[in-house]
């Protein structure tokens, strides 16, 4: 059973956890088919969508959670905050605390953001996305994606392929799906390995055809091209060559592999196309799972004194 | 010294109680059109089977079923000490002008009946709601009331009415225990 306040990442989630949050959210999904779209559950409680850096599908999937069960939300993106007038986290999580709401969904470019604000207040924090430290709500909507399709999460093989270096959603996939008792095999160029990530109980592979060989499902994630200035590979180019996934390279494959990617997609280069319309494709599924996800973890946070 | 639990009814009683629980929806709800059972989770679920079993022997027609959970509605979420687990709904039918029978096991405060209505309700627009219990044992909190009881038993409150069924527990009983319901639902 979920008992936390808060959600700051994986990495200390038991196995229990997940299942519960797991099996919460699949609970979920039947009330976003209805034609009424809402339950009572959270009436009167207040959730604030904190978003210091941009996103689309994870705060709008937060707010729409939150709206489907009734609560408040509120969003605060980065043009309208006062981070940007230099206000400090922690005088931040002081003001947000004085208006008394239930729950901040908090996204920031610095690690441990989340955890700091978690400290310093008495309302509930939920990791939205820390610098490149963890996604955890990604990570579970991947595990609700895959279990969905699969069956099951234990055994399988998963690859996760791209720019693991400044991948939050690479991290808390890599915890979250070795406690589930997958495979992870991370794949992409050297220079976006980080060195030492085996310590976390995955193997590594820089030849793409020749790790995804025995691999159930494929995580892809985006090149952050406004972080290619710095050159990690020679050119987008040569990267979209040899570990953007296209249909030649799935052909050789003998059994079906699922794709799936957080999303925003860059067409053309870590993925084809033509593989990201393919009905093997989940990452529109992987949208849907994410309102799921978020209504659960709100409830399970929220519902109920802890 | 510790008080013995009492059974209430046994497995005869309870077959007896939904033969009669079903006759009674027959005659009612006959010609039987555009009837809907509709099981509480949990035990309620159980028991909407047994009485659609039953009243598919007796008239050779079969009757749409669902099941409602009415965790996401109950009134006492953000003060109850415990998370009460989330399972599904599933009615796999409109409701819409229906004429739903709601199946629970027993009948207490009604809190659990608002919430179901209240569910039920956010679902579409039935034309009538019903309600058919095992078992009623008083001390309503709300103005609502059974259609169909199966017994009705003057019960003190700091006792708690148990019903066991043989789908979950192997047996079926209804049992009297001696200290109060976890929650009062």
């Amino acid at each position: 059973m979920f008992k936390r306040k808060n959600l700051l990442g994986i990495q200390e989630l038991t196995k229990e956890e997940i299942r519960a949050i797991l099996d919460t959210a699949e609970s979920f999904k039947e009330i976003l088919t209805r034609p009424i779209k809402k339950v009572p559950t959270l009436r009167g409680k207040t959730v604030i969508n904190l978003f210091h850096e941009p996103s689309t599908r994870t705060r709008i999937s937060f707010e729409i959670a939150g709206k489907r069960l009734s609560a408040d939300t509120i969003n605060i993106s980065p043009s309208t905050s006062s981070l940007t007038k230099g206000e400090s986290l922690k005088d931040m999580a002081k003001t947000l605390e004085a208006m008394n709401p239930d729950i901040i969904v908090l996204r920031h470019s610095a690690p441990g953001a989340p955890h700091l604000m978690a400290r310093e207040a008495k309302f509930s924090v939920i990791n939205a996305g820390d610098g490149a430290h963890e996604h955890p709500t990604q990570a579970l909507v991947d595990l609700l994606t895959i279990q969905e399709h699969k069956g099951k999460i234990e055994n399988l093989q998963i690859a996760i392929v791209g720019d693991i270096l400044h991948s939050r959603v690479a991290r808390s996939n890599i915890y979250a799906l070795t406690k589930m008792g997958a495979r992870v095999k991370l794949i992409g160029p050297p220079s976006l390995l980080p060195p030492y990530i085996e310590k976390l109980g995955v193997t590594t592979e820089y030849n793409l055809e020749k790790g995804i060989k025995d691999c159930d499902v494929i995580i892809l994630l985006r090149i952050q091209l406004e972080r290619q200035n710095k050159l990690f590979f020679p050119s987008i180019r040569e990267y979209a060559r040899l570990y953007g996934i296209t249909m030649e390279k799935l052909k050789p494959l003998r059994k079906e592999i699922l794709i799936m990617h957080p999303g925003p997609i860059n067409r053309g280069i870590e993925i084809d196309p033509l593989v990201a319309d393919a009905p093997i494709s989940l990452i529109l599924d992987q949208v849907t799972n994410g309102v799921a996800i978020r209504m659960a973890l709100l409830y399970l946070i929220l519902g109920g004194e802890s | 010294m510790a008080e013995e639990k009492i059974i209430i009814m046994n497995k005869e009683d309870i077959k007896n109680s939904l033969q009669t629980l079903a006759q009674q929806i027959i005659e009612e709800s006959s010609p039987l059109i555009d009837l809907c059972l509709i099981g509480i989770r949990s035990r309620g679920v159980d028991l909407a089977k047994r009485i659609n079993t039953i009243i598919n022997s007796i008239t050779k027609t079969s009757i749409p079923i669902g099941v409602i959970d009415t965790t996401l509605y109950r009134d006492d979420l953000s003060s109850s000490s415990y998370k009460p687990v989330l399972k599904k709904t599933e009615i796999n039918f409109s409701v819409d002008d229906k004429n739903i029978v709601l199946v629970d096991d027993v009948l207490y405060t009604g809190r659990t009946i608002r919430a179901a209505l209240d569910a039920l309700t956010d679902i579409g627009r039935p034309k009538t709601i019903k309600l058919a219990v095992l078992i009623d044992r008083g001390h309503r909190e709300l103005p609502i009331c059974a259609n169909y009881t199966g017994l009705t038993l003057k019960t003190i409150q700091n006792k708690s009415i148990k019903v066991t069924l043989e789908e979950v527990e192997k047996q079926d009983a209804v049992l009297l225990l001696p200290f109060p319901e976890k929650t009062r639902w």
